[in-house]
Parts: structure tokens; C-alpha cells; sequence
């Protein structure tokens, strides 16, 4: 690591401006008012999928659409152990439990399907978000004859304080797995798997790592969201809108930078409830419409427009980063 | 007869009669994905304009459903073609790569099922519709089958017989399949490339809007109807290999006579059992059966 990036001007911008917001969301309970705190946790909530999307989808190149299952399966852990009949664990131990749940079965599917290239992929983990739909629906009509569940009530500032903790482990994780060699592992096979393997990385096993790892985080944000839907049932769990957005935030936002995800997540997330309170008639019209502007002219999303523009203005002098 | 069979004949020819409608809409969506690469999320939507358009033809101005296929297919071609000209064709210039063109592409058109959705829910309602046309039961081997069950399945049959002597035979047909097997190519031996890709992507949706005319004489109609048979139709279309358009045909029918059996046991199960089959393929033969 060299001393001019610490030293640098643009290292203590971006400290400063991170220790802001880090310090704004911490005291935010205390000052903003409970639908401030409700809104901010929905926003947490999408920019936690999506980081923890670009984390394993981001470098890899594999695009994962099996988000809404390691999120559902966080949900369902909640409704297992925090039933309203009376707690039976302590609420971060059943995120935990939702976490670790998640990347179990990550690290199952990621064995068996990472060897799928491509669209294969991509269709698969959709595939496998239905899978598991259809078949706790059909395990809560024909086998328990008990449809939906309900998960006891949290205070909101737990919910908001634990979905904080989460995005900010899942922000260094992220920030730290980038860096490190196990990142640029990640990054070669994404250019060239085959390369990659060919140099000595063993692919499957980075591969699959990092699906558990990205699972994890996934499931720990489902366990504690499902404190804040309070019932629940498969077709609300495994929504499979949870596989999509991330994946539209993440492109809205731009990959380039480990910002952009979370800018796109909070703006996207923010548009989406504006829009559905205020035009909730042609709300999905406006959204649609949105999502394909933005794919047509921000290949590289809000962060890479902001950068080619702030390169404009600049005179060229900042490099756009890849 | 013996019990047993009549049951097993039940089975085949409910499959068979829900494979028809299965099957067109796979052709549809292996065009669309086979040749101009896009795997498009909004392809049920078509399928429920042309059933709701039909619907409202025949309600209020009391258009046959039969004659409706003559005016919703030339519509939603032109709808599809016009997509594909102007919004896929601008990503697929503009994208680095195939890979990128293949996930923006699928991510513009999950947009446009928001998009077409809303459309419906504002000019339909969220209500279900239904009417009722051709719905007498016709006596087939000791087992009843409704009249229109069995119209629709003619015409899927016919509809599907049609387009394949189209692409196998017609000079349109070899250019669609020049481009599919290479663009870069086909267009330096003077295929028009956005043009072609344009009329095959128009192609999958009317055939998605001809699956929707038909499919209406049958079943309750709501704006949120298309999702599930765009997975159905992207279950099919691996099942009979990506871009194989007789894999999605015949693909269509087995899925269907899959679908009656799994009814048979478990009605709850059937869509469950889809998934199943398609996950084991995926991972034991992901070309598909018909894959080479």
C-alpha cells in the first residue's frame, strides 16, 4: 500500500464525509421523528441486499437472482423463533440464526450450481426462489393447514439499530474483500474464468464462498425485516421482487465504486415509496418507466454519470476508476 | 374400458390440450431469447393484452375470439417490432459485450412488465373476467372435454406448424436462422441484422398475444395473470434447449402432460413440480432434451 492514498486529499474527503453519515444514521432516532427512523430502515434494508448482491454478483459476474430466497429463509428463521405466542430467542441470535441459515443453504446451492455459466445461472437461482415458494406453500395448506405466521412486534429503533449493524458489517466486509488478494481472486474470475483458474485460483471455492458469504448477509437483513412485517407467509417472503430490485439498484447506482450500490439502493428505495403514496395508481407505470430510462442512458448508473460529469467540469483531470 | 386407462387417457389428453397453449408461448419467448437475446421477463404481458383485448372485443362489440387472432397478432407484432427497433436495439449497440446485453436487456424488460401491467390495471381493472364461448362439453374416448379446449388446441397446433414451415422454408426464415447461429456474419453475407431481429422479436410477442386470444375462451383473466407464464414459458424453452424452436414446441407439450399427472396426485404441487424438474434438468442437462 503506498502513503500518498492516505495522505491523499480525496482519502480524507470520502473519511469525512463517511464519519458524517456514519454519525447522522447512529443519532437519527434521537432527532428525527419515527417515520424519518421507519423510512431510513426500509432504505437500509434495500441497500443491505444490494451490497450484499454486488458483493458476490459485483466482481463475479454471475448474476444471482436468488436474493428473495436467502432473504425469505432470514424471514422464516424469525417466524420459527419469534412466533408471537412468546419468544423463545433473543432477537440478534435469531438474526444470527437467519444469517447462518441462509449461507448453509448457499453453500449447498452454490456447489451444485456454480458450474452453471451464464443466463443458466441466472435462472436457476430464480428458479430456486419459487421452488422453495411453491413448496412451503404447499407444506403450510396440505401438511400444517396453517397459512402465514406471525412474528412478535420489535421496537422500531431495535430493528433500525440492528439493520444498521448490518449494513455497516456488510459495508467493510465488502470494502475489505475488494482489497484483499481473495477480492482480486474474485475480480480475475470475473474477466476470465478460465484464466483464472489456469494462474492457481481455486475457483469453485471462491466462487463459493463468497455466495454464503453475500447469503449471510442476505438472511441476517430478512430475520430482522420479518420484525417489522409481523406476518408473513411464503408468497410475502419469497416476493420475488427481492431477486430483482437489488439487481436494478445496483445498476441504477453504478458498480464502479462501492458507493454506488448503496447511493442507487437509497435514491431507488425513496422513489419507490414516494411514488407509491403519492401515485399509487400509476405508480408502477412511473416506476417501470424510470427503470428503463435508466437503463437506456446510465450504463454505468448515477455514479458513473456523476463522474464522467465531474471529469467534464474538471477539465479531464480525474480518471474515471474500473 | 378398464378404469386404469381411462384415467391414463384423462391425463395425456388434458396434458396434451394444456400443452398447446404451453407450447406457443415457449416459441415465442425461444425466439425472442434464441435469436435477438433477449429473455424476456414481460413476455406473459403480451399474453394478457391479447387475452384482454380479446375479451373486450368479444364483450362489447362481439367480435368472434377465432377473429380476433387476425387483428391481435398483427397488433402486438407491431408492438414488438417497434420495441425491438428502437429500445433493445439502442442496448445492444451501446453494450460492451453480449453478456451486458443479456442482463440489460432482461432488466429493460422487467420494466416493461411494470409498465404493461399498469397499463392493464388502469384500462381492465384488478378484477378478474371471464365469458364463456364455445363451452360444451365434446365426448372424446369416454372422457368430456370442453369444445373450446379442443378449438384452442387445433389452432395452437396449427399456429405452431405454420411459423415452423416460415422459418424452415421462407427466405425470412433462413435469414432469422443465420442470425441466431452467427449475427456478425449473417449480416456480412447481407442479412439486415436490426430488421431481422425485429421481426423475430415481433414474431414472440404475437405469439405470446395469439397464446393470450386463445387462452382466454378458458381461463379467469387479471392484469397480474402474465408472470407465471413467462416462467412456465422459460421452464419450457429449457426443457427443450435454449433457442431450439421445435425443442419448444414439443417441450411445451410434455410440460403439459407433466403438469395433468402432478394435478392428478396433488393439485398444490403442480407448480412446485415444475420448478423441480427444471432445476434437476438445469444442473443434469442444461443444453435441454432437444439441446445439441
Amino acid at each position: 500500500m503506498d502513503i500518498a492514498r492516505f495522505t491523499s486529499k480525496r482519502f480524507y474527503i470520502t473519511g469525512i464525509i463517511t464519519l458524517i453519515i456514519f454519525v447522522g444514521l447512529v443519532t437519527l432516532p434521537f432527532f428525527g421523528s419515527l417515520y424519518n427512523v421507519i423510512l431510513v430502515t426500509t432504505l437500509l434494508l434495500y441497500a443491505n441486499l444490494t451490497v450484499s448482491w454486488v458483493l458476490f454478483s459485483g466482481l463475479t459476474g454471475y448474476m444471482s437472482l436468488a436474493t428473495a430466497a436467502f432473504f425469505g429463509i432470514g424471514i422464516y428463521a424469525s417466524a420459527l423463533f419469534l412466533p408471537t405466542t412468546g419468544a423463545v430467542l433473543p432477537v440478534l441470535v435469531v438474526v444470527l440464526i437467519g444469517g447462518l441459515a441462509s449461507s448453509i443453504i448457499a453453500l449447498g446451492v452454490g456447489a451444485l450450481t456454480l458450474r452453471l455459466r451464464g443466463i443458466y445461472f441466472a435462472i436457476f437461482t430464480f428458479g430456486l426462489v419459487v421452488l422453495i415458494m411453491e413448496l412451503l406453500n404447499w407444506w403450510e395448506l396440505s401438511v400444517s393447514h396453517l397459512l402465514g405466521r406471525y412474528v412478535i412486534l420489535v421496537d422500531n429503533n431495535v430493528i433500525f439499530y440492528t439493520m444498521l449493524g448490518i449494513f455497516v458489517l456488510v459495508m467493510l466486509t465488502t470494502f475489505f474483500i475488494q482489497r484483499s488478494k481473495f477480492g482480486l481472486a474474485m475480480r480475475s474470475i470475473g474477466e476470465n474464468e478460465e484464466a483464472a483458474s489456469h494462474i492457481g485460483i481455486n475457483v469453485t471455492m471462491v466462487k463459493v464462498i463468497t455466495f454464503a458469504i453475500s447469503a449471510f448477509f442476505m438472511g441476517a437483513t430478512g430475520a430482522i425485516w420479518a420484525t417489522k412485517l409481523t406476518y408473513i407467509n411464503p408468497h410475502v417472503a419469497f416476493s420475488v421482487l427481492f431477486s430483482f430490485l437489488p439487481v436494478l439498484m445496483a445498476i441504477f447506482g453504478g458498480m464502479g465504486q462501492i458507493y454506488g450500490p448503496v447511493i442507487g439502493a437509497a435514491i431507488f428505495a425513496y422513489l419507490q415509496e414516494t411514488l407509491q403514496t403519492e401515485f399509487s395508481e400509476i405508480y408502477m407505470l412511473l416506476f417501470g418507466v424510470v427503470l428503463v430510462v435508466a437503463i437506456l442512458y446510465m450504463p454505468s448508473g448515477l455514479v458513473g454519470l456523476i463522474e464522467k460529469t465531474w471529469s467534464r467540469i474538471s477539465g479531464g483531470e480525474r480518471r474515471v476508476r474500473t | 374400458m378398464p378404469e386404469s386407462i381411462v384415467t391414463i387417457l384423462d391425463i395425456t389428453i388434458g396434458g396434451l390440450l394444456l400443452g398447446g397453449i404451453y407450447a406457443l408461448i415457449a416459441m415465442g419467448l425461444s425466439l425472442q431469447y434464441g435469436v435477438a437475446r433477449v429473455l424476456n421477463i414481460a413476455h406473459g404481458e403480451f399474453i394478457m393484452l391479447g387475452a384482454f383485448v380479446t375479451f373486450t372485443l368479444y364483450t362489447v362489440v362481439g367480435i368472434n375470439p377465432l377473429i380476433c387472432l387476425a387483428i391481435v397478432g398483427p397488433i402486438i407484432f407491431i408492438i414488438g417490432f417497434l420495441l425491438q427497433r428502437t429500445l433493445f436495439t439502442h442496448l445492444r449497440i451501446t453494450s460492451p459485450n453480449p453478456g451486458a446485453y443479456e442482463a440489460s436487456s432482461l432488466l429493460a424488460t422487467f420494466g416493461l412488465l411494470f409498465i404493461l401491467q399498469n397499463i392493464a390495471l388502469i384500462v381492465w381493472g384488478a378484477d378478474y373476467r371471464a365469458y364463456s364461448y364455445l363451452n360444451f362439453g365434446v365426448d372424446l374416448g369416454g372422457a368430456i372435454f370442453s369444445a373450446n379446449k379442443l378449438v384452442i388446441l387445433g389452432f395452437a397446433i396449427g399456429i405452431g406448424l405454420a411459423f415452423y414451415t416460415f422459418l424452415a422454408r421462407s427466405r425470412m426464415g433462413k435469414g432469422i436462422r443465420a442470425s441466431a447461429q452467427d449475427p456478425t456474419t449473417a449480416s456480412l453475407m447481407g442479412v439486415n441484422i436490426n430488421h431481422v431481429l425485429a421481426i423475430c422479436f415481433g414474431f414472440g410477442a404475437a405469439m405470446a398475444g395469439l397464446a393470450g386470444v386463445l387462452y382466454s375462451m378458458r381461463i379467469p383473466l387479471n392484469p397480474a395473470m402474465g408472470l407465471q407464464y413467462t416462467v412456465i414459458a422459460i421452464i419450457v424453452i429449457v426443457l427443450g434447449g435454449l433457442g431450439s424452436i421445435p425443442g419448444a414446441f414439443i417441450g411445451g407439450f410434455i410440460l403439459g402432460i407433466i403438469g395433468e399427472i402432478v394435478t392428478y396426485i396433488d393439485p398444490s404441487l403442480s407448480l412446485a413440480a415444475y420448478y423441480f424438474i427444471f432445476m434437476l434438468l438445469l444442473l443434469v442437462r442444461p443444453k435441454g432434451i432437444f439441446g445439441k
